[in-house]
Formats: structure tokens, sequence, C-alpha cells
């Protein structure tokens, strides 16, 4: 019997088949699926902020691109996962008010860069990604088939 | 940055913060209830300090589809407010301000958005108005802007600006009533530096 684990707002937790993982309206914040293709380790984290280097309080590595990314594959290497066999599929970071008067309104774009980055200095590929525009999320992966699927309000289910 | 934390908040603080909730939330029902020229009942306003992780739950699930109308604050404070109803007790309340003249599909129609969007203005102006009134503070409301999505969705935005300072979000909810219950949140985002002044303001010290 396969469950779905859930994650939380700035949390992140790992997952091995036939079990998924989810997390439930991203908005701004980015959700990252990370998969090992060889070894079917996969994991996911819902990252709120770019850059934990900028903040004081940093005490959740969750919370931030840079440290959740480097704590989510610390995770799954725990379980099995080879770094070299890492990709990734992003989702999220919307721009869920279209209110310009104040620089964290775009957080969620620059929460995307971040992730990029992050990946890119890591050498772990992005396969795909449904990031931008202005509506929340919900995604469900599957280490099994690297399968992410993304659902919002009022579109149809889609699989990226 | 400041060295004042959420975590720090003291049951004093606290106190001080629920009594703004109230103060204001009172205000916007008022506003509402003048508008739409009927009583509405409310009861006691509820302020949590809520983890991420429980913020969902809170109000009923990340994936329950909610309005929310968001607006910038500037002036002597900066920061911002969310307000956030249902989308079924949404719908009854923009029905009850059209007049009746509502659509009765789940969905919104442009006048509808239209008029939520003016409901979340007066409700949200009354309730800075108040806080404003408190405080001596001037307080400028941006104009506001409307989405119908997740709320986990939609809380993200005054999560992450509660996420530069710790993992908690400060969440007012007030429920009123009218023929059907409605319920509604204010969360209000003052700056960090903003809240040393609306404490301050207030005769605390910070």
């Amino acid at each position: 019997m396969s469950e779905i684990i859930k994650v939380g707002m700035a949390d992140l937790k790992t997952c091995l088949p036939p079990n998924g993982i989810t997390t439930l309206g991203l908005g701004s914040c980015v959700g990252i699926a990370l998969r090992d293709k060889v070894n079917k380790v996969g994991g996911l984290a819902h990252i709120m902020l770019p850059d934990s280097t900028v903040i004081a309080n940093q005490t959740n590595v969750a919370k931030f691109a840079d440290t959740g990314i480097v704590e989510l594959v610390k995770q799954m290497e725990a379980l099995g996962a080879n770094k070299r066999n890492l990709v990734a599929k992003i989702a999220g970071g919307a721009m869920m008010f279209a209110v310009n008067s104040r620089s964290s309104m775009n957080v969620g774009e620059r929460n995307v860069e971040a992730v990029k980055k992050k990946l890119k200095e890591l050498g772990i590929p992005i396969l795909a990604e449904d990031c931008g525009l202005n509506f929340g999320r919900t995604v469900i992966f599957y280490p099994e088939t690297g399968d992410y699927v993304i659902k919002a309000v009022g579109k149809p289910e889609k699989t990226i | 940055m400041s060295d004042l934390s959420l975590n720090d908040v003291t049951q004093n603080y606290y106190d001080v913060l629920k009594e703004i909730g109230n103060i204001g939330a009172g205000n916007a029902m008022t506003a509402l209830s003048q508008m739409m020229g009927c009583k509405i009942d409310m009861g006691v306003p509820q302020v949590e300090l809520l983890d991420f992780s429980e913020v969902g739950n809170a109000i009923g699930g990340e994936e329950q589809i909610m309005v929310g109308v968001f607006l910038g604050v500037e002036g002597d404070i900066t920061g911002s407010m969310l307000f956030l109803v249902e989308q079924k007790s949404a719908k009854s309340l923009i029905n009850k301000v059209m007049m009746g003249m509502g659509d009765p599909g789940e969905d919104f129609t442009e006048m509808e958005l239209s008029a939520m969007q003016e409901v979340g203005n007066i409700i949200t102006g009354a309730y800075l108005n108040s806080l404003s009134t408190l405080t001596n503070l001037k307080i400028f409301p941006s104009p506001p802007a409307l989405t119908v999505d997740m709320a986990g969705a939609i809380l993200s935005v005054p999560a992450i600006e509660f996420g530069i300072y710790g993992d908690q979000i400060l969440m007012i909810q007030s429920k009123f009533f009218d023929e059907v219950q409605i319920d509604g949140y204010f969360i209000l985002v003052p700056d960090m530096d903003s809240y040393k002044k609306i404490l301050t303001s207030l005769g605390l010290s910070v």
C-alpha cells in the first residue's frame, strides 16, 4: 500500500517508491523535487525565501533555497541516493497579487532564480519546470517514475 | 535588521496586538454593516501565533479555496495586510452587497470580483483607520489586489514576510454573522521596525 507523504511550508522530506510526496498550495514558494533516477530515491523541499545569508534568523534550513536544497541532497544521500544521478523538477514561484509597491512581492521570481542557481552550482540538471504566473499550485511527486503532477484552481491537472 | 523577533513577543505585547485586532476587526465590521445596511454580529476575534506548519489546518486546509484581498501599507509604518474569506462566505457576502443579483454558480463573475474588491477595500480601510487613530501613526493603504486561489498559496505571501523574522505567523481570525456565519481572517504584517513603532506609540517599551 503506497502512501503520500506531506511536506509543509518551509519543510522538506525524502521519499522512496511506491510512495509519493506532496506539498499543498504553493504560492510564491517553490517546490523542488529531486530524484536519483538510478536508485529511485526522491525528495521534495518547499522553500519560502531565496537566500539564508541575508537573514538573521535562519534556524530552519528548509526555509531557504540555498540551504534547503543542500539539506535535501544530504538526506537523500543518507537514503542511498548518489549526487551524480540527481535530476530536478521545480514548480511554484508565483506572484499571487499584482502589487508592485514592495520589493518582496517579486519574491516568487527571486525564489525560482535562487533555486536554479543552487541546482546549477551542485550540478543537478532541471528536467522540467512550471513556475511563475499568478496562481497557486499543489504538487505531487512520484520517485518511481519521476512524474511531477501539478494541480491548480480552475486549470486542468498536468504532469511534467 | 531588527533585534525584535516574534518569538520574543511577550504576553503583554500579545495582548496589545490582540486588542488592536479586536478594535480593527470591530471597525471593519461596522463599516461593512453600514455598507450593506444590515446588522452584522461579530464574535470575539482570535489572535494566534501559528507555526507555518499549522497555518493550513487553522483555516480549513491548504487547498481550501479562498478569496484574498491584499494591500500594501505605507506611511509611518510599512508592511502589508491581507483579508481572507472562504469562497462560499465571500459569495454570500457579495450577493448581499449586490442585493441578491449575484451569480448562483461557484465561480466569481467580473462584477462579483469587483464588488468583493470594494468590500475588501472598505473592510481593510476601516481596520487600518482604527489602527491609525489608536496609535496616532499615519497609515496609507495602497489599492487592494484580489485573488481567488488555494489558501496555502495566498498565505504564502504574508508567510514569506513573517519568514524573514521567524517561523511563525500572527493571524487574527474574526467570525462574523449575518444570516450565515462568515469566517474572515485579517493578517496584518508590519515590518519589524513598524512593530516597534506600533508598540511604542501605545506606550510599551520595546
